[in-house]
């Protein structure tokens, strides 16, 4: 009764952090809601305004225990959205493997919280606060962990990311944007509001082990989407990627804090909240288009795709762009943000001692790796799909969607280059929020200072552009349309493109170690010289879920099979259990 | 003011060039197999060749395949136009702008790449792949080595050797030179460049070509303003011509890798980044 009476007051806390995850929640929802309407003609619309009321009480609560409250309502409302669409199994266990693990995430906040609550007597956010100051460092260090595995499990740090490329996809595209571009980024809005603000940060090794993490996060993520043909499977597993690397730049600023480095880490903050405005659009983007695809083409394996640029002309468009933004390509949103990152890494280096450099190199050649794996991706993504000649009737056939859906992504995309060519404003106005929590700005001023000077390369890139758009249009004169070179066959169709698994065969090489491959061939002979029919078939083992969670789960079976004996069936023993039990507790109490 | 007019004067200078330092390995190439090859300045002829045709566009494929041409050519200038002054190259702020180089070469290999894709030939789908896989392990290096550079002090020292010996590593895969692909051939087993360009021709073929060339003579200057940070530009007219002999050596002595085994290369380059600091770490 007294938790209740002294929490009953809903306190809201408007701060810089708040607002801004205020924005990009707003920023993703609305075009997705309106998407909605051509989409599924608003069916489920009251569930999502829920859905994104609960996100939006959660950022700006001020009090642990309704964030809790609101963290755990945005849970299952999501929960019954990915239930929505379809009423096949899949959606069925996918939802059930996402609530079980986002509850995992819930205990570990809950325990993080209570045991807070024991020292603080309030879940107010600067009770919390004050009472963590004077925790000692083991328990600390146990709340650190608390919230890592907490935000982490949300968010999708590798190994608990496991439900994320399941949950997603299931979901109808305009949840899935919305669950991929703002709701895992509210993990972040938790780990950074009580990570930095409540518990404060004073060991080195909490920022070693995130960017550890947040380094395999991404690579696992990236190679994970580069294997993909499942077009909103590939972005899952992109989102997974892309949270790896706002923790990179969460972690930097982890370790910069610590180092007493505050500009850099402001440095650092502001690059990773970058990236989360950033991932928010394009990948909110990126999901709307390909839920046009799927109305449009009616599948969404990319091996069925193909040709799509000339049947949906404008979604071609703005997928483009997106994926552009996505592999971090300039003048696109992407580019900034990473190039930020790595300007942390560099700036950081030269500050930092002798082992942390090497360790910051390292991080940085791996967000490098990851960011040359992502335009791959999304070469390969973008390419097979909508480029070239269609590869199945449902591509053939594929038809533009309406103007409703068009909106919303014509809105985002120009959001992804909006943010990419307003780089100087937006990061002045992110610079609020590191000043907020740390007290000091970065020199702003310094981040621009490129040799040459940037108004001689602004000049030139349009000299460039004007010369470039001349030759353009005094070449367009100077060609006629051919035939594809075949080599003197006369007939090249869609047989003979490159497939999206050939495309990225490569990499299942290379990455065997980690990916496994499997693969089957049969040849049905009709003599020793014609082969009548052949199969292939090839797909790689998850190994986190092989060995960790299907080995986790079997060691838990058989434990409640060993249980199982116990109940018997009958009454005799279910009394002489109570029996014991109630001896025991008489023992237990009386020596207490 | 100064500095604009320099900076044109050096965008000018490099462009002209690039398509000699081209004509120059291969004559150099040519001279060590006792062979008498093709004249110096024959890359000039070709592109006044290339662009007095006509360009043929496959009809399977979309304005990807019109653009793509532009957008590489237009990502090539933009690196020389971004490329720091030896003075600039080992602060941070050069380092800022090293890494833009590396996200606009990532612009034109992106649409190279997709432009091998829309024509819908198998050999465009297959130098695409591949361009894009050997790609994605040049970045960790050439980031790397970026880094190494401003760890490393204004003076030579051996952190300076590591980290040009690194960049040879990219070099030569950015390069489309041996042993990571061979620009002499069309065989559809070996080739990664050539296959991507492959439905290319007439003025279109020439912008993509000049854009090698042009990226060509970026990396090289880049290499030799590494090494002679403070020396006049005379000498670094001379470490570039001796970086192409390098190059041309590199190339009469090196067979083709397997493609599986470029990654060991650019690990191998890789290594040698994180050793260039750890040297300049412990200030060799």
């Amino acid at each position: 009764m007294n938790l209740l009476l002294s929490n009953i007051r809903l306190l809201f806390v408007f701060d810089p952090l708040a607002l801004f995850f205020i924005i990009v929640i707003l920023l993703v929802s609305f075009p997705a809601l309106i998407y909605s309407i051509g989409y599924s003609k608003g069916k489920s619309t009251p569930l999502t305004l829920a859905f994104i009321a609960s996100m939006l009480l959660l950022v700006s609560s001020a009090n642990a225990l309704y964030f809790l409250i609101f963290w755990e309502l945005m849970s299952l409302l999501s929960y019954l959205l990915v239930l929505t669409d379809s009423e096949n199994e899949q959606a069925v266990s996918a939802a059930t493997l996402y609530i079980v693990m986002t509850h995992v995430g819930t205990a570990f906040l809950l325990a993080a919280f209570c045991f807070i609550y024991r020292a603080s007597g309030s879940f107010d956010l600067s009770a919390m606060a004050a009472a963590c100051q004077a925790m000692p460092q083991l328990q600390r260090d146990l709340l650190f962990i608390c919230f890592l595995l907490g935000f982490g499990t949300k968010a999708g740090i590798v190994p608990l990311h496991i439900w994320l490329p399941y949950a997603h996809p299931q979901a109808p595209s305009h949840i899935s944007s919305i669950m991929s571009g703002v709701m895992i980024k509210i993990a972040i809005y938790g780990f950074i509001r009580f990570v930095f603000c409540i518990l404060g940060i004073n060991s080195l090794w909490w920022g070693v082990l995130l960017l550890t993490l947040a380094t395999i996060t991404c690579l696992v993520g990236i190679i994970y989407a580069l294997m993909e043909n499942n077009l909103k499977k590939m972005l899952a597993y992109s989102s997974v990627e892309n949270i790896g690397i706002i923790l990179v730049a969460i972690s930097l600023a982890m370790i910069f804090v610590d180092q007493k480095l505050f500009p850099l880490a402001s440095l650092a903050m502001i690059a990773g909240l970058y990236h989360v405005v950033n991932h928010a659009v394009f990948k909110g983007l990126l999901f709307l288009c390909a839920g046009s695809v799927q109305k449009g083409a009616k599948t969404l394996n990319i091996e069925e795709l193909g040709g799509l640029i000339k049947k949906m002309p404008w979604t071609a468009l703005f997928f483009l762009i997106g994926a552009m933004g996505i592999s971090a390509l300039p003048p696109f949103n992407g580019f900034i943000s990473e190039w930020l990152i790595l300007q942390a890494f560099f700036r950081g280096a030269i500050s930092v001692s002798g082992k942390m450099t090497l360790l910051l190199a390292v991080g940085a050649g791996a967000l490098a790796l990851t960011s040359g794996l992502a335009a791959a991706c999304f070469v390969k993504v973008f390419g097979i799909s909508f480029l070239a000649l269609p590869r199945s009737e449902k591509a053939a056939e594929a038809k533009e969607v309406d103007w409703t859906m068009l909106i919303s992504t014509g809105f985002l995309s120009v959001l992804v280059i909006a943010l990419g060519l307003a780089a100087p404003f937006v990061i002045k106005m992110l610079a609020i929020i590191p000043a907020s929590l740390f007290g000091t700005t970065p020199p702003i001023a310094s981040l621009f200072n490129l040799y040459p000077p940037p108004n001689a390369v602004a000049m030139l890139s349009l000299l460039s552009i004007a010369m470039l758009l001349g030759i353009f249009l005094v070449m367009r004169k100077k060609s006629h349309p051919g035939a594809t070179w075949d080599c003197g066959y006369y007939k090249i169709d869609s047989r003979n493109e490159y497939t999206a698994t050939a495309f990225s065969k490569p990499f299942r090489i290379t990455f065997g170690f980690f990916l496994l491959p499997f693969r089957r061939t049969e040849l049905v002979k009709a003599s020793s010289y014609h082969v009548s029919s052949f199969s292939h078939e090839t797909r790689t083992t998850k190994i986190f879920k092989k060995y960790l969670y299907d080995a986790g789960l079997a060691v838990m079976m058989r434990f409640a099979r060993s249980f199982r004996r116990m109940q018997a069936g009958s009454i005799h023993i279910y009394i002489a259990y109570i029996f014991v039990t109630l001896i025991f507790l008489i023992l237990f109490l009386r020596i207490i | 003011m100064l500095d604009i007019i320099l900076i044109i004067a050096r965008f000018i200078l490099l462009v002209a060039l690039a398509p000699f330092i081209g004509g120059l390995i291969g004559k150099i190439k040519n001279d060590l197999r006792m062979r008498k090859g093709q004249p110096v300045l024959q890359p000039y002829y070709n592109l006044r060749k290339l662009f007095s045709k006509e360009a043929i566009i496959p009809v399977n494929s979309s304005w990807i395949f019109t653009c793509a041409p532009f957008i590489i050519l237009a990502s090539a200038l933009a690196c020389i136009l971004l490329l720091p002054n030896a003075s600039q190259i080992r602060s941070p702020d050069g380092a800022a702008s090293l890494l833009i180089i590396i996200f606009v070469l990532a612009l034109g290999r992106f649409f190279q790449a997709l432009a091998g894709l829309d024509a819908g030939s198998s050999f465009g789908g297959m130098g695409s792949s591949r361009e894009m896989f050997i790609s994605s392990f040049v970045e960790p290096v050439a980031c790397l080595s970026i880094f190494s550079l401003i760890l490393s002090g204004a003076n030579f020292s051996v952190s300076t050797i590591l980290t040009g010996l690194a960049l040879l590593t990219v070099i030569l895969t950015e390069t489309s030179r041996l042993p990571v692909d061979n620009q002499e051939t069309h065989l559809e087993l070996t080739m990664i460049h050539e296959a991507m360009v492959l439905d290319y021709s007439g003025p279109h073929l020439a912008i993509i070509e000049l854009a090698s060339y042009i990226r060509q003579i970026f990396w090289i200057t880049l290499l030799a303003l590494i090494i002679l940070p403070t020396y006049p530009l005379i000498a670094i007219g001379s470490a570039v011509i001796a970086i192409c002999v390098l190059i041309a050596f590199i190339e009469i002595g090196i067979a083709k890798f397997r493609l599986f085994r470029v990654p060991n290369l650019l690990m191998f380059g890789f290594l040698l980044a994180l050793l260039s600091i750890a040297a300049a770490l412990v200030r060799i």
